[in-house]
């Protein structure tokens, strides 16, 4: 296996701690990692911009997708599901 | 146990949530209308089943889920149990210049997030195979936990983490595949971005 020589330069995350904090970046950004994991990548990408960089973009990428993707109910649906429930319609 | 009588006080503020969630599983609004309907129904009726005290929000999209999985998903084209292809990570970012040029620029990253309209980005989570589909929406769109994921599919938090990992990068690529045809994301320095794609932003925003 060759090594990832076309993006090998010194700004990419090749590193072991970088390819260590990468491999834990969706529970990072999900708030999912204990206080001691988060502390330590939150460390790392303190010292490390590509990293930072990329953690940075997932997590607008995330904020990006959630806010695209909100639909109103149509009014009508509202009111029968009210009405089902047996609710003023506009309660 | 919960009173039947307090349902509709405190379960209505979700009805949005749900419905958002309803259009992308079934991609379909007239679906999407009668699941959330239904799942307010059997929200209602099995109220009594609710736990005060506990997380509602997760219990109504369990019922939403699971009304999906066994009503609607059956109109639809049977899901296969998909395996998708590994795509690596980062895969979006370093396309975009992040791990080749130094980093992607503000400016780049700016314009590819204001070039994924509702509509791309819609169109890109509807074409998640299901599975990954329900497990990314709850996740990046609802914001639960990975536990509360596990709970509501009731599937193992290991397999929540896979396929929202494996969902994402996918996710990814089906954007990128958008821009790509777009013809705004592959080279991030060219000059002419925007007057190509701006029309169609519009349009596609303005719906």
């Amino acid at each position: 296996m060759a090594p990832d020589d076309e993006l090998g330069s010194d700004t990419d995350c090749d590193k072991p701690d970088c390819s260590e904090a990468l491999h834990q970046l969706y529970e990072y950004i999900d708030g999912e990692l204990d206080e001691a994991r988060r502390a330590d990548i939150h460390d790392h990408l303190d010292k490390c911009g590509p990293c930072l960089d990329a953690f940075d973009f997932e997590e607008e990428l995330r904020r990006v997708v959630a806010k695209r993707c909100h639909d109103t109910v149509p009014d009508a649906l509202r009111s029968r599901i009210a009405a089902q429930l047996q609710l003023p319609p506009d309660a | 146990m919960a009173d039947q009588a307090d349902f509709a006080d405190q379960a209505m503020e979700y009805m949005d949530q749900l419905y958002s969630t309803a259009l992308r599983m079934t991609r379909n609004r007239a679906d999407a209308e009668d699941l959330v309907q239904e799942t307010y129904l059997k929200g209602y009726r099995g109220f009594s089943g609710f736990t005060e005290g506990t997380n509602l929000r997760a219990w109504l999209f369990r019922i939403l889920t699971n009304t999906y999985i066994n009503s609607y998903r059956k109109k639809q084209r049977r899901p296969s149990e998909t395996d998708l292809e590994d795509v690596e990570d980062l895969y979006l970012y370093r396309r975009l210049g992040g791990a080749e040029q130094a980093a992607l620029s503000r400016s780049a990253e700016e314009e590819l997030m204001d070039h994924l309209t509702d509509g791309r980005i819609r169109d890109a989570i509807e074409a998640l195979p299901e599975q990954y589909r329900l497990a990314v929406l709850l996740a990046d769109v609802e914001g639960f936990a990975y536990k509360e994921i596990a709970e509501i599919l009731d599937i193992p938090i290991g397999t929540v983490m896979s396929r929202i990992h494996r969902g994402r990068k996918q996710l990814q690529k089906q954007l990128m595949e958008f821009g790509e045809r777009r013809g705004y994301v592959d080279t991030p320095d060219t000059a002419d971005i925007d007057t190509s794609t701006d029309e169609v932003a519009t349009a596609v925003e303005g719906s």
